[in-house]
């Protein structure tokens, strides 16, 4: 099987280009030429090819919670944004803290699954912060990283001696960072909006006494820390000296977090409802500033999937988290490319070659020769309503929906095919 | 277009007639207490009361005097979404039991406002009598009341629009032709 | 002369032509109140349900005499004999009970925001009975028509609101009513106990109570839950009644006509002392007639979707 996309801009920040030609591909690699005809041709006429995209944080939900969402539609959700790769979160049912539920995962992804997805262990067993994981196994089975996604490790001890073990497997240590003493029952940002709509607060220092803490124990133990979904102006600063300072720490964002301010929680939809919770204009524009001075590395999507009967209620007793596969790709370049925050190539870097060195994904997150052929195609033309009927997720909860959009992913390719095609 | 039905000179003469009418059936004042409704209904049965204490040879503030707003006791509340009428005060500051009250209103045409209005008046009491007296009778009536004392009547479904000193600083009553 | 609106939801979404419309149109259900018969047929062949998912006497017993003063059919539905206790969700409580043929919901309930999806959902006019620490509209509007009656203007009272503002929707209610109205309103309470973010919504705060009350009009004293001293925001009762009690000695210092509110049920002995919920300077009693005649002018003003 082989493929060549015709008259394309190639835009690679793995190695800086920006050019139009020609890519080929055969048995799933990218290679100079084609040894013969080939056997696809797509015309990619206005089009940009990047590497793939790179999503190192999402919940998939299976095993466990498959009427959220499953593998076989997270995956084809994500394709339809444009994502080749995906990260899933080990806050399954059960968790993700043995190597037969990453067996599972890897099995079903490969049967049943769109796009390559790699699991995320558990830090501690059960995700309870109490014991280390079998991390040696766990990385044996094929996980890219560790966390205790959706809880934070909150006892020190236990997440120096995370960072600590993990440095001889190379793994990243994903960092949730909340105090839960200081969030707890909070439903949204603590501040003038929680104020005026009665809803209790989690505030901003949660996040960063948390954050704080989690670079000291890198910079004692020199183990690899990676925080998770950066939320607030402090968050960015810490990252920023401590990458200053040496420590081995990198970060990613979400979309929500540079697009929406705690404002549109105004009318308890839920929708709106994520932990870290959406913050101020202020918060906004320091990670902009983070994206564009290379403090955030990433930009993921923390796509949380939730029924819309489990939305539709009081908005305590909504569950965290919003879809976010189907409008990453999208708001990057309208939020930051667009607005000028950052160039094209410096906002693809940051859902293809920056997650893929991070989480040391050979032969990925490029378009170089020899690296598998997992490609994103996106028509800078292509506009369109986010509009819940097209959604492919098999949840719905975006605050996203209704929302106009120019610029998408119209072609992904993993392995060298084509899997979504618009 | 319009028509005058009465002009100034002709509106006080039947506000005089009105309250000349009403002495002679209540000779035993003490007994008679006056109610408008709102809003021109006020303005005329104040205008009744001065007539009547002349005529009876006492001051005004011995005949007893109330006020009355039928808003909430409209049958057509549904009807006015978003234009709902302002509510004007409903004062009736004398025991009402043992006295012959007589009703003032402007118009009476299909006699709606009037079943409100003894709605209201029986909130407040069980009077002796009630009796009804309008400045104008525009006919074409939906229910079964008659008024006991009339100005004028002037069979009519166009809009009959009187006017007062009080509040349009003429008497004046006028229909759309 | 109406709200041109479904719902009750909170004051911060009335404007100030809104809030006045509303103290204009309280007289006339008051003066109801003097008839032998004390009943008007405006609302009747309407039902009106109340929905409450918390305790309540006086906010409950007050809506069911204010519906019934209108002659609208009244249903109790509290929760622990409904449906609710059973898993149902609110949305399909509020649907069962349109599909009953509702025309008003008045919903009181522990977590803010529940009005909110209830008017989202159902075409019946929701009134807002209290949602957790967001709104109590009626009884901010019967605060300040209270304060209107006894000091016949609001623009440019002083207004101090005490205790718990935090966990308080009455506190919310009376902030937005009573700045829009441009009077001059102030709380004071342990910093623990003020939200964040406050001084935004033009209110001023004060710790010291005494400074506080200096040549107030009006204090409006909130109850204070004793269950919040396990969550470690003040000390101990002792504490609070030594700095937040309001007794005759400290009200030495605000105006001499000072109005002393409080929407009970009242801890005496706590945040305030007998001797100053007894005096004459507190309405605590006209605020409870108020709220009938109050909540009776909500219900006449809103406008539920009325069949064509």
């Amino acid at each position: 099987m082989s493929l060549q996309i015709k008259n394309i801009r190639i835009v690679d920040p793995s190695y800086n280009k920006d050019f139009i030609g020609d890519i080929y591909i055969e048995n799933g690699k990218i290679v100079s030429s084609l040894s013969s005809k080939a056997d696809k041709i797509v015309d990619g006429k206005g089009k940009i090819a990047v590497p793939g995209l790179i999503d190192v944080h999402a919940h998939l939900r299976e095993p466990g919670q498959e009427g959220k969402e499953t593998i076989y539609t997270g995956t084809r959700s994500a394709a339809k944004g444009g994502i080749t790769t995906v990260f899933c979160m080990p806050n399954t049912k059960p968790v993700i803290d043995n190597a037969p539920t990453v067996e599972f995962i890897l099995l079903k992804a490969q049967k049943e699954g769109l796009i390559n997805v790699f699991p995320i262990g558990c830090a501690t067993k059960g995700s309870f912060g109490q014991e280390l994981s079998e991390i040696g196994v766990l990385k044996k089975a094929g996980i890219v990283a560790v966390s205790d996604d959706g809880v934070p490790v909150s006892n020190s001890q236990i997440m120096r001696r995370t960072l600590e073990y993990t440095k001889m497997f190379n793994l990243p240590v994903i960092s949730h960072s909340e105090d839960n003493e200081l969030s707890k029952n909070g439903a949204m940002n603590e501040g003038r909006n929680s104020t005026i709509l009665g809803l209790r607060g989690i505030p901003k220092q949660a996040e960063e006494i948390i954050v704080s803490r989690d670079i000291m124990l890198a910079e004692l133990t020199g183990g690899y820390l990676h925080i998770a979904h950066v939320s607030t102006s402090g968050s960015v600063d810490l990252v920023r000296q401590a990458k200053k300072k040496g420590v081995k720490v990198t970060a990613e964002t979400c979309p929500h977090y540079f697009t929406l301010t705690d404002d549109v929680v105004k009318v308890y939809d839920a929708n709106t409802k994520m932990n870290p919770p959406l913050r101020e204009k202020k918060d906004v524009d320091a990670i902009k500033q983070g994206l564009a001075d290379g403090t955030i590395d990433c930009i993921a999507t923390d796509h949380a999937p939730h029924t819309q009967d489990e939305k539709n209620q009081e908005f305590d007793l909504a569950p965290f988290g919003i879809i976010g596969f189907e409008t990453m790709l999208s708001l990057v370049l309208n939020e930051l490319v667009d607005k000028k925050i950052l160039s094209f190539s410096e906002a693809i870097s940051k859902m293809t070659s920056n997650p893929a060195k991070i989480f040391n994904l050979n032969g990925r997150g490029s378009l170089e020769e020899g690296s598998i052929a997992d490609i994103t195609i996106i028509d800078p033309q292509y506009s369109y309503e986010f509009k819940k009927e097209s959604i492919v997720s098999k949840s719905k909860n975006s605050p996203f929906l209704g929302r106009q959009f120019k610029g998408g992913a119209v072609v992904t390719i993993v392995d060298g095919n084509i899997v979504w095609q618009k | 277009m319009t028509e005058i039905i009465l002009n100034a000179k002709q509106f006080q003469d039947k506000v005089s007639k009105l309250a000349k009418e009403i002495f002679e059936n209540n000779k035993n004042v003490a007994d008679l207490a006056i109610v408008g409704i709102q809003n021109k209904g006020v303005f005329l049965a104040k205008r009744i009361i001065f007539e009547i204490a002349k005529l009876a040879n006492i001051k005004e503030s011995q005949i007893p005097f109330g006020t009355l707003d039928i808003t909430l006791y409209r049958d057509d509340l549904e009807n006015f979404g978003s234009k709902m009428h302002t509510i004007k005060d409903t004062e009736i500051p004398f025991d009402m039991s043992r006295k012959n009250i007589v009703l003032i209103d402007d118009v009476l045409y299909t006699g709606r406002t009037v079943r409100a209005a003894l709605d209201v008046l029986m909130s407040f009491g069980r009077p002796k009598s009630i009796s009804l007296a309008v400045l104008v009778d525009r006919g074409f009536r939906e229910l079964p009341i008659e008024p006991n004392y009339v100005g004028v009547k002037h069979e009519s479904q166009k809009f009959i629009k009187v006017s007062c000193k009080e509040s349009d600083e003429v008497d004046e009553v006028k229909i759309e032709i | 002369m109406s709200l041109n609106r479904k719902d009750l939801l909170g004051l911060e979404h009335l404007d100030k032509k809104d809030l006045q419309t509303i103290l204009d149109s309280v007289k006339p259900f008051k003066s109801l109140f003097t008839r032998s018969v004390k009943k008007a047929p405006t609302l009747i062949g309407k039902t009106v349900v109340l929905l409450f998912y918390e305790p309540s006497t006086r906010t409950r017993t007050s809506f069911e005499i204010a519906a019934k003063r209108l002659s609208a059919d009244v249903v109790n539905v509290p929760v622990s004999t409904s449906s609710v206790v059973k898993g149902e969700c609110l949305i399909d409580t509020g649907k069962t009970l349109e599909a009953m043929k509702a025309d008003y919901i008045i919903v009181r309930h522990s977590l803010a925001g529940a009005p909110d999806i209830l008017a989202r959902n159902l075409s019946a006019s929701i009134i807002n009975a209290g949602d957790g620490f967001h709104e109590h509209p009626t009884q901010g509007l019967l605060d300040l028509y209270t304060m209107y009656e006894k000091k016949k203007k609001i623009e440019g009272l002083k207004v101090l609101l005490v205790g718990d503002i935090l966990h308080s929707r009455v506190a919310k209610s009376n902030m937005w009513a009573l700045t829009k109205m441009g009077a001059q309103v102030a709380v004071s309470g342990p910093p623990t106990l003020i939200p964040a973010g406050i001084e935004d919504l033009g209110v001023k705060v004060y710790y010291d109570l005494d400074e506080a009350l200096k040549q107030v009009d009006v204090v409006n004293i909130l109850r204070i839950q004793l269950e919040r001293q396990k969550e470690n925001l003040f000390p101990s009762v002792y504490e609070y009644v030594e700095l937040y009690q309001l007794t005759k000695e400290r009200l030495r210092s605000a105006k001499k006509d000072v109005l002393i509110m409080h929407p009970g049920p009242m801890n005496r002995g706590i945040e305030i002392s007998s001797d100053v919920a007894d005096s004459s300077n507190a309405v605590i009693n006209e605020q409870v007639t108020n709220g009938i005649a109050v909540r009776m002018a909500v219900l006449y003003l809103l406008t539920p979707k009325r069949k064509k």
